[in-house]
């Protein structure tokens, strides 16, 4: 090595070629480092202060080595370095692994005793960056792929629907396992807690058919059929869908995260080893409050929705009290009361033991929580809806 | 006297502090000072508030009563600005890790670098490397937490902790779950990172190796008397502190009651 040499990898130097500039630099200013040489090999000379937060860590190029022959030592000075943390750990480490690639011996005995602890720790090789995700497009395989998961997913369902339902069967006879106490505290947070919202909601539905109604029908002079109108659409419809919307949004959300909590601390990994079936302990009681609750929170939205009708119908139009009264009743025969109430039940069920299901197969992760909430209060809506349509053409078919 | 450095300058200092759930009093008349540079174990059975003294010395929880200074700063005078650049001082590694498990392990680490340093990505991309690669994690650089063993989630919540170079950290029991030779590793990284970058360590652990290995200062609070009973180094409070709960404590013993019951 010559110091014709040095004078080249002055580095990052704004003026390389003039030492003098290096000298002023090296009093605890900006990190920077140099190659020098001197009788036992390569020297890499380190000043100033090195800290990550200031944000001026110069790299090391991937060629900083290249003029170090094969076999030499490379070692460190470091009289002039000043404050460092980590980000000095960062270049000594490029430096070992391009040592370590290049074949030459890096001499970390002469770093800081400190400096060199840390550097020990780290590998020789930094971790190669992962390879891209390979994706190609295929859509057979994709649709395959789909159908098949779909597939699975109907099996899956229906098997913990017919488990739970055994499950229920033996609660019923006295054999099972599900603890009244888990049953009760499902039912009141499903029933009572919700009746204000069920109440509101389906106030204010009632309410605007007869808004809708009573402009049209005012000017064939039949207002009094408003409540034929607000009633029919309330208990065949409108009552048994908003409150079923309304629970998959509220206790079918909160199904779903608690399960999906549940996995993520491995309580049902705990349930699974001690032999506790998770149908019967978690979701039997899960669904069962919800079928309890639901016809019951339809007949209370049918009332309220038919109390919103006809206080829009005694505001607006030409309508006695006795007269709606009267109208009402004569119009709804009970079985469509018997209608939404089947249709209730059926909704309860759908909305409980998706939302259970979603729960399950959530991953463990706080965002899977979420995933599986905001997936249970959709599929719930969506599912809810979709029954209702098919209800309508079986009641259509059979004439009801 | 027991040995602790006691010739260096007082870093953190708490005064008289009360801590309390509600009603429920955790530890009252807790005092002592952390020293520059220092590894302060804090000790005691299970139970005995250990992790609530480190949730109030990290800004968790406001004491009942009683001074708290970081570096002569009032830490609980001023407002919320003043806690949150104090804070940035400090690293912690909590007990469960507490990583955010909807990013991976390198966004883990780079996340506190992108909020509060300026740094462009490739500069950030090299320092979570190497954090990563000193609690040799850099393996699973892309992987999510909840792909990790809990071995290798205290190691990401170590390199987390140190993402922005803290001259405090924070340890919540950094070695249960560990075994010996990952928990000896550990031990080493933190030695080496107290001699390598200056940093002062705060450490709650009840693992009697480790502790004896690299804590150099500490105290001990007592779960029934809900007060601190003995100060000193694991070491020395194992070989010259005469208090029958210490001694239990760092001899693994049951200790004696007057009824020959334990419990």
């Amino acid at each position: 090595m010559t110091d014709h040499l040095l004078w080249k990898m002055i580095v990052p130097t704004e003026a390389p070629n003039r030492l003098e500039s290096l000298v002023n630099t090296t009093d605890h200013g900006q990190p920077e480092w140099r190659l020098d040489s001197d009788a036992s090999g390569t020297v890499i000379v380190l000043s100033g202060e090195w800290i990550a937060q200031d944000g001026r860590i110069p790299p090391f190029p991937a060629d900083g080595l290249r003029q170090v022959k094969k076999g030499q030592g490379i070692a460190f000075r470091t009289d002039s370095l000043g404050r460092w943390d980590t980000a000095l750990i960062s270049f000594l480490w490029d430096v070992k692994q391009q040592a370590t690639r290049a074949g030459l011996d890096l001499r970390a005995d002469t770093l800081p005793d400190s400096a060199r602890k840390l550097l020990d720790l780290l590998p020789e090789q930094a971790a190669p960056p992962p390879p891209p995700p390979h994706r190609r497009f295929a859509p057979v395989t994709a649709i395959g792929a789909h159908t098949l998961d779909s597939l699975t997913e109907i099996g899956t369902v229906t098997e913990l629907g017919a488990e739970t339902a055994r499950g229920a069967l033996a609660a019923a006879t006295g054999r099972g396992r599900m603890r009244m106490t888990d049953l009760m505290s499902n039912v009141r947070d499903a029933g009572p807690s919700a009746l204000l919202i069920v109440g509101i909601v389906n106030f204010l539905v009632g309410a605007i058919l007869a808004f809708v109604g009573a402009v049209q029908l005012h000017k064939f002079a039949a207002d009094i059929y408003v409540a034929s109108l607000v009633g029919i659409a309330v208990v065949r419809e409108m009552s048994a869908v908003m409150t079923a919307i309304i629970m998959a949004g509220r206790t079918g959300g909160a199904y779903a995260a608690r399960i999906a909590t549940m996995q993520g601390n491995e309580e049902i990994d705990a349930l699974t080893v001690f032999g506790i079936p998770v149908s019967t302990y978690l979701i039997l009681p899960s669904i069962l409050s919800l079928i309890l609750t639901m016809p019951f929170l339809y007949l209370y939205g049918c009332l309220i929705g038919i109390l919103g009708g006809f206080c829009v119908a005694i505001g607006m139009l030409t309508v006695t009290g006795a007269g709606y009264f009267h109208q009402t009743i004569n119009a709804i025969a009970l079985n469509q009361f018997e209608l939404g109430f089947i249709k209730s039940i059926f909704f309860a069920a759908l909305i409980g033991l998706t939302s259970c299901r979603i729960g399950l197969r959530a991953g463990r992760s706080a965002a899977d929580v979420g995933i599986a909430a905001t997936r249970a209060v959709v599929v719930g809506i969506v599912g809810v809806i979709a029954l209702d349509a098919i209800f309508a053409v079986i009641a259509n078919t059979l004439g009801i | 006297m027991p040995p602790g450095g006691a010739n260096r300058e007082t870093l953190m200092s708490l005064q008289d502090i009360t801590l309390a759930f509600g009603s429920k009093i955790i530890q009252q008349n807790v005092s002592f000072d952390v020293r520059r540079g220092s590894i302060f174990a804090v000790m005691g059975g299970s139970g005995c508030g250990k992790s609530t003294i480190l949730k109030s010395m990290i800004g968790l929880l406001r004491p009942r009563q009683g001074r708290y200074l970081v570096g002569g700063d009032e830490y609980w005078q001023g407002d919320d600005a003043h806690r949150v650049a104090v804070n940035r001082r400090f690293g912690v590694l909590f007990q469960s890790a507490a990583l955010w498990s909807s990013l991976t392990v390198g966004e883990n680490v780079a996340l506190p670098m992108q909020m509060f340093t300026k740094l462009d990505p490739a500069a950030i991309r090299r320092l979570v490397e190497l954090k990563l690669g000193l609690v040799d994690m850099l393996h699973a650089i892309d992987q999510y937490p909840s792909e990790l063993s809990g071995g290798m989630k205290k190691r990401a919540g170590l390199a987390r902790a140190m993402a922005l170079d803290p001259d405090i950290l924070f340890f919540d029991e950094p070695s249960a779950g560990l075994d010996p030779i990952t928990s000896a590793r550990l031990d080493d990284l933190i030695v080496n990172l107290r001699d390598g970058l200056g940093a002062t360590i705060v450490i709650v652990s009840h693992e009697l190796p480790s502790l004896f290995a690299i804590a150099d200062d500490g105290i001990f609070l007592d779960a029934q008397t809900r007060t601190p009973i003995a100060r000193g180094a694991p070491s020395w409070l194992r070989d010259h502190c005469d208090d029958p709960q210490v001694h239990a404590f760092m001899h693994r013993e049951r200790p004696e009651t007057p009824s020959g019951r334990t419990d």
